[in-house]
């Protein structure tokens, strides 16, 4: 079988039915294939690093690996960030990169480039082809790799000779690999963590991405319910845990809701399920850690005691864990600190007053969308900030954010991916500002083209508000390179797309445009604009959770 | 602290690169490296002599066995394993001084392994310390260059870096 056709069906038989991409000189031989083969479907996107974040969305979306190709040097190079962004936040993903020919290869070719060597340190794995006979096997474990244990993505490297020639397909003897079961020691740690848990006074959960990608939120709703356990979500758990639940204190971190953050600062034992302590979540460690106990339950054994020091550390499955965890009969003696959490809920209870700002912007977009089906998709900034603050979410995979990396411009074509992955069952809401849209605006191009029913509301305050947020914080409010002086208009580059816009000044023009936009099933643009604000709450990051930046 | 980690790992493209580039990503400086094929010749040992509080160790082991293509990793301890590595001095030595400088490396069991009209070179294993006493002493004599191997480490007894295959050896005890 010829090698592109080989890669064809090895997609095929991992369940591979899209594929995003863009194509160059030496990845033609699988193009050519791709094109050939009417049973995967192809999205050019407008860039390569747009095709990764597109690949990401789509897997963030379905569980399953997003596929990515991508020809030599530049090609391959565009891709960087989007794996990094992938890789930050555990997201499985396979990038085939073509490469110049075998014999080429290190003589500086044209559009010769080592990305074998430039990606190793922000995937899980990335393997080199050499040998064509290899070929099969070498997708087969990427595509094994990406989806174990804690996903990531695995970048495959193949030199164009190798599409072309004659490769075995040997027979896929799948192996499943069955969960290990807890042995003695692990049993002793899961009934000291049972014991931490009744006998702390003032016990919170923090759940974090790895929640929503073990498929965990069923058994973390009913283990918060069956010990009446609070729940505060990171950035990436954001829809691991209804947030009309009784037990949902909301989200926490640098820009977390006060009530959330001082829980968690009050708290005497914090069990992380999924959430690897990081520092946007936790502050200063020192000040963070101070007098608690740590129960921490992760799939990677290396995410234990990396950032907290001797918690009560549990790596597996965190079905399975929080199945064990669940064993003992439950004493709930946690009003006292129950009537506490719902004092600091009080102190904090945000008033909606329908003006003309982004937290109303997001309050209303919330309202509205929560009598149906929609993912929220954000950039990065203020407005996600925002968004994660005032946006409610019910669900695992309806909210969607670059976490980790924290990359501008992942919004849009991440949104492509999503939409292209829930076709019409869930409408995308796409939320950015006007920096992120300028770096990757030009997915615009593809959401016209495919006709995706993406509504994308672009705050526009003519600045990077989450850098003149920070100049204002800590650079004596010397704002530079974040405000834009010169202005362009949204709504004609949008428009120039063939996308339906609306150019937006009011609150009652934005309810207005929200409810068209949603009325009609086709790609739509709302540009929101609106004064520079600041981001509250903020926290003072070095001092603590519960200390707070006062504007 | 000085701690001292025996890994093995498939031979890969790029394996070392991957091992040590954990190192450096991760802010884990090595003190000293060593790496050759060993049996059965699929695999490679990598030696690594580092500096680092007790929980990086830990920390480590931890990234290390993410790495698909490290098969075992063995922490060692001074008590029970040993260490070595080679050094070969060239030293001025001519005539008049030659049999000081000899006397001076019989003591330490260093090996003459060239002689020249005004040169020597010597070769010595073993520890650190015993090399840097060996090399205090020739000093004044008059050293033109030294060079020094990455150290390796073996386990004394039964117990091989075979036995610390598997997740396990990895994880510590708390693993699904």
């Amino acid at each position: 079988m010829e090698g592109s056709a080989a890669i064809i069906k090895c997609l095929k038989e991992n369940n591979v039915d899209t594929v995003f991409g863009y194509p160059g000189g030496m990845i033609l031989p699988l193009f050519d294939a791709l094109g050939r083969d009417e049973s995967i479907k192809f999205i050019l996107s407008t860039h390569e690093q747009s095709a990764a974040h597109a690949a990401d969305g789509y897997a963030r979306a379905s569980g399953l690996p997003g596929v990515c190709i991508a020809t030599s040097g530049p090609g391959a190079t565009n891709l960087v960030t989007g794996i990094a962004t992938a890789f930050m936040d555990s997201v499985p993903m396979i990038i085939i990169t073509g490469q110049v020919d075998s014999d080429l290869l290190g003589k500086d070719s044209f559009q010769e480039t080592d990305i074998f060597g430039i990606t190793m340190p922000i995937t899980k794995y990335s393997f080199r082809l050499r040998k064509a006979d290899e070929l099969v096997v070498v997708l087969r474990k990427a595509f094994e790799l990406a989806n174990a244990g804690r996903k990531g993505p695995v970048l495959v490297d193949i030199p164009k000779n190798l599409f072309f020639c004659d490769v075995p397909y040997p027979k896929y003897n799948l192996q499943k690999r069955e969960t290990d079961r807890p042995d003695a020691d692990f049993l002793i740690c899961a009934a000291e963590a049972q014991k931490k848990i009744l006998q702390s006074h003032k016990p919170i959960i923090i759940a974090g991405g790895g929640v929503i990608f073990g498929q965990a939120s069923d058994e973390l709703r009913k283990f918060a319910e069956k010990y009446n356990l609070p729940v505060v979500v990171t950035l990436m758990g954001i829809g691991s845990f209804p947030a009309d639940h009784e037990l949902y204190m909301g989200f926490a971190g640098l820009h977390g809701r006060k009530s959330a953050n001082c829980a968690v600062a009050e708290a005497d034992l914090v069990i992380a399920i999924g959430s690897r302590f990081g520092d946007r979540q936790t502050g200063n460690i020192t000040e963070y850690v101070n007098d608690k106990h740590f129960i921490h339950i992760d799939i990677d054994p290396a995410e234990i005691d990396k950032n907290v020091h001797s918690s009560i550390g549990l790596a597996g499955d965190i079905k399975i864990i929080l199945a064990l965890l669940m064993q003992q009969k439950a004493v709930d003696d946690l009003a006292k600190w129950w009537n506490r959490l719902n004092e600091l809920r009080k102190e904090d209870d945000f008033e909606y007053t329908g003006a003309y700002d982004v937290p109303n912007v997001m309050h209303h977009i919330s309202q509205t969308i929560n009598r149906g089906d929609y993912a929220v998709v954000t950039d990065v900034g203020q407005h996600q900030m925002w968004a994660a603050q005032h946006i409610e979410r019910f669900k695992p995979r309806t909210w969607f954010t670059s976490g980790g990396l924290g990359t501008m411009g992942f919004g849009l074509p991440a949104a492509v991916g999503i939409q292209i992955y829930y076709k019409h069952d869930r409408r995308v809401i796409h939320i950015a500002g006007d920096g992120g849209i300028k770096m990757t605006g030009s997915e615009y191009y593809t959401i016209a083209a495919l006709n995706l029913p993406i509504i994308s509301v672009i705050i526009n305050n003519e600045s990077l508000g989450m850098i003149r947020q920070l100049q204002k914080v800590f650079y004596g409010t010397r704002y530079f390179s974040s405000e834009f002086k010169y202005r362009m208009n949204y709504a004609e580059y949008v428009n120039s797309f063939g996308i339906d816009t609306y150019d937006v000044h009011s609150m009652d023009e934005f309810v207005e445009a929200l409810s068209n936009a949603i009325s009609e099933n086709r790609p739509k643009a709302i540009i929101v604009n609106i004064d520079k604000e600041f981001v509250e709450p903020m926290t003072k990051m070095d001092c603590g959770i519960n200390t707070f930046i006062k504007f | 602290m000085k701690h001292v980690l025996s890994v093995l790992v498939n031979n890969q493209p790029g394996v070392l690169l991957r091992v040590v580039g954990m190192f450096s990503r991760r802010s884990f400086n090595i003190d000293s490296l060593s790496v050759g094929v060993t049996q059965p010749n699929k695999y490679s040992r990598i030696t690594i002599f580092f500096q680092g509080e007790s929980y990086i160790v830990d920390q480590i082991i931890k990234q290390l066995g993410k790495i698909p293509d490290v098969a075992a990793v063995q922490l060692h301890n001074p008590e029970t394993a040993v260490y070595r590595g080679m050094t070969l001095i060239k030293i001025r030595a001519n005539d008049t001084n030659r049999l000081d400088v000899l006397k001076i490396a019989e003591l330490f069991r260093a090996h003459v392994i060239d002689v020249q009209k005004t040169t020597l070179i010597f070769e010595i294993t073993g520890q650190d310390e015993k090399v840097s006493a060996l090399l205090q002493l020739l000093t004044p004599y008059g050293i033109l260059e030294v060079i020094r191997t990455g150290q390796v480490a073996l386990e004394r007894g039964e117990k091989t870096i075979f036995n610390c295959a598997g997740k396990t050896a990895f994880y510590s005890k708390n693993l699904l």
